[in-house]
């Protein structure tokens, strides 16, 4: 990376412990993700320069934020930086216009005002300009607090949670606004989130924090489907996290194959794992594939038995016990229609394939923390099964 | 009617105001948001005129403020007169008993400015100067308010320290509580129950003041 940009390095053992390196480049936008008290919060105010940190080095545009080492810690004014607050943060005694234009003291009077203006306008507040935040929702609120954090021309964006305090119907419409917002802009933006499907919709890249510690950085999608450890994948939401051995990695065609309760599974060619080692394989649920009786050859199927059934919405969420009932089940989803055409419910049996470009390899570790698993939300998952 | 200990008393209640409208917003604020090792000893300090009774905070203030303390050697080497029953003595335990009536009201306001508002305000680059003047007085007014009526009317109010420190002088330390007092003391009841009557008015219009002001600002911020 260039010097253009925000390079965040942040060490210390408390009170909050940190373990952190970041990089977003102008026109970028990186989400911090990680369940509660994982310290994405804490990373963002230290940016901001709004907490201390013990050791670190926060630079932008090759202007050194922070230095611990060199004495260097800028305040938040000096840093110039936009700030979007959970709960926005908005001044409760001003209208919407005086908020912004407090964060224009810089300019002349004059300018001050017609500057507040456009920027309101730009996120489609305009005739709400002489309202108190008290009489504005909370999408109204957040587009004012986005304007007032704009108004500095800003170094950096940084938004903390800001979709948190809204329902979901606001909450769409503003995705949409950000991700046009944001096409404008040629700053970096760092967005925190504990939503992992906030972080796919917007973020260029992201980060995935726990107990502060960055643990993998990349683009979302990567990794979720290529999580580089089961730490990583039980925190991105995946369910279907199973320990296996390798048993040879073949160049025509390109796969590894990997032996897994019995069945030889094909995977996309991962050399980094030895033939002979035990390793931790996962596959999102979505690529998995409910068979009919014609497909029954397909790569990587599986007999097995449907040991759950659950509704949700349009679709059906399937547990499906392979070599046996008494083992941890593999899970997926079909469309509901698919499910009731199929006659599929509790008890019968179905055969499922695997796709082969899915079967993700990672580290042997059965190490992982136990908790309640949520789908699509940053927790900690259940342990690794064999 | 001792117009002069009315006066006295306005004036003593004008300055003890003045002094303690700046320091009770330094120490509002840092007791409102800082923690530090200690704090509860410092509040607790703060809060000891409210409970400990006037005679005995009288007599500590008249062995802290005498001539043979090294605050009354201090003020005497500097001035060449004594602190104690002059009006900068009544001022200086005036001040002191009316602490937790300046701070607590102010500390009280400023908790009540949130964290991520005060930190928008630093995000927005306002130096501290604007903060205070733009964000945080408006949004803790209420309470300043507060702190400002109790005090004033406290004074005005206050006996028994005042006696002790400041004694019973004409036109230097007789403040109209001393002279009610006083007139009772002569079996003067008329110029007791006019005086009585007139601090009384006044009190209650201070009070009236600061209920009415605060439930205005209240409703504005609410609107």
């Amino acid at each position: 990376m260039s010097e253009r940009g925000l390079r965040v390095r942040l060490q210390q053992d408390s009170p909050i412990p940190l373990d952190v390196e970041l990089e977003c480049a102008p026109q970028e936008m990186l989400a911090l993700v990680g369940p509660s008290g994982s310290g994405k919060s804490t990373v963002l105010r230290a940016i901001a320069g709004l907490t201390r940190v013990a050791k670190g080095d926060v630079e932008c545009n090759g202007v050194p934020w922070l230095a611990v080492d060199r004495g260097i810690d800028l305040s938040p004014r000096q840093r110039r930086i936009g700030f979007v607050f959970q709960h926005y943060g908005l001044f409760p005694h001003l209208t919407a216009l005086a908020n912004v234009m407090e964060s224009l003291v810089d300019v002349s009077r004059g300018e001050r005002e017609r500057r507040a203006r456009d920027l309101l306008a730009r996120v489609h507040l305009d005739g709400l300009e002489q309202r108190l935040p008290a009489a504005l929702s909370g999408g109204q609120q957040q587009r004012v607090a986005v304007a007032r954090a704009l108004a500095r021309e800003p170094n950096v964006l940084l938004l903390d949670e800001p979709f948190a305090a809204v329902d979901r119907a606001t909450r769409e419409r503003l995705y949409t606004e950000l991700a046009e917002l944001r096409r404008e802009l040629s700053i970096p933006v760092v967005l925190v989130t504990h939503d992992l499907d906030e972080a796919l919709m917007l973020a260029d890249r992201m980060s995935v924090l726990y107990r502060g510690r960055t643990l993998q950085t990349g683009v979302p999608f990567e990794v979720v489907a290529r999580p580089s450890t089961v730490q990583v994948a039980q925190l991105v939401g995946l369910k279907n996290v199973f320990r296996a051995g390798v048993v040879a990695h073949n160049m025509d065609p390109k796969e590894t194959v990997i032996e897994w309760r019995r069945h030889r599974l094909r995977a996309r060619l991962q050399t980094d794992f030895p033939e002979g080692s035990q390793i931790t394989w996962a596959i999102s649920q979505g690529q998995i594939v409910l068979l009919g009786s014609a497909q029954a050859v397909a790569v990587n199927t599986l007999p097995g038995t449907v040991l759950q059934y659950v509704r949700l919405g349009n679709n059906a969420a399937l547990a499906i016990a392979i070599g046996g009932v008494d083992r941890p089940p593999v899970f997926m989803t079909v469309p509901l229609h698919e499910a009731r055409e199929r006659g599929i419910e509790r008890g019968c049996d179905v055969c499922i394939a695997l796709r082969a470009e899915a079967i993700h390899l990672m580290p042997a570790d059965s190490k992982a923390d136990e908790g309640p698993q949520k789908h699509r939300r940053m927790q900690p998952a259940s342990d690794v099964a064999a | 009617m001792d117009r002069d200990a009315l006066i006295l008393s306005l004036q003593l209640a004008g300055w003890t105001v003045l002094v303690l409208l700046p320091l009770g917003i330094v120490l509002g604020r840092v007791l409102a948001w800082r923690r530090f090792r200690g704090k509860a000893v410092v509040e607790a300090s703060l809060a000891l005129p409210l409970v400990l009774p006037p005679t005995v905070l009288g007599y500590y203030l008249l062995v802290a403020l005498g001539s043979a303390s090294p605050l009354g050697q201090l003020y005497e080497s500097i001035t060449g007169g004594q602190l104690v029953f002059t009006f900068g003595g009544l001022l200086v335990a005036s001040i002191v008993f009316n602490l937790p009536f300046a701070i607590q009201p102010m500390q009280r306001a400023f908790e009540g400015v949130s964290r991520e508002v005060r930190d928008a305000a630093a995000c927005c680059g306002l130096t501290r100067w604007r903060t205070l003047w733009r964000i945080e007085l408006p949004l803790a007014w209420p309470g300043v308010i507060s702190a400002i009526v109790l005090t004033f009317a406290h004074t005005l109010g206050e006996f028994g320290v005042v006696l002790m420190v400041g004694g019973n002088i004409p036109g230097e330390t007789r403040t109209i509580a001393v002279a009610i007092y006083d007139r009772v003391q002569a079996f003067d009841e008329q110029g007791a129950a006019i005086m009585s009557a007139t601090l009384l008015v006044v009190c209650l219009v201070a009070i009236g003041a600061t209920f009415f002001t605060g439930s205005r600002i209240g409703r504005r911020q609410h609107e």
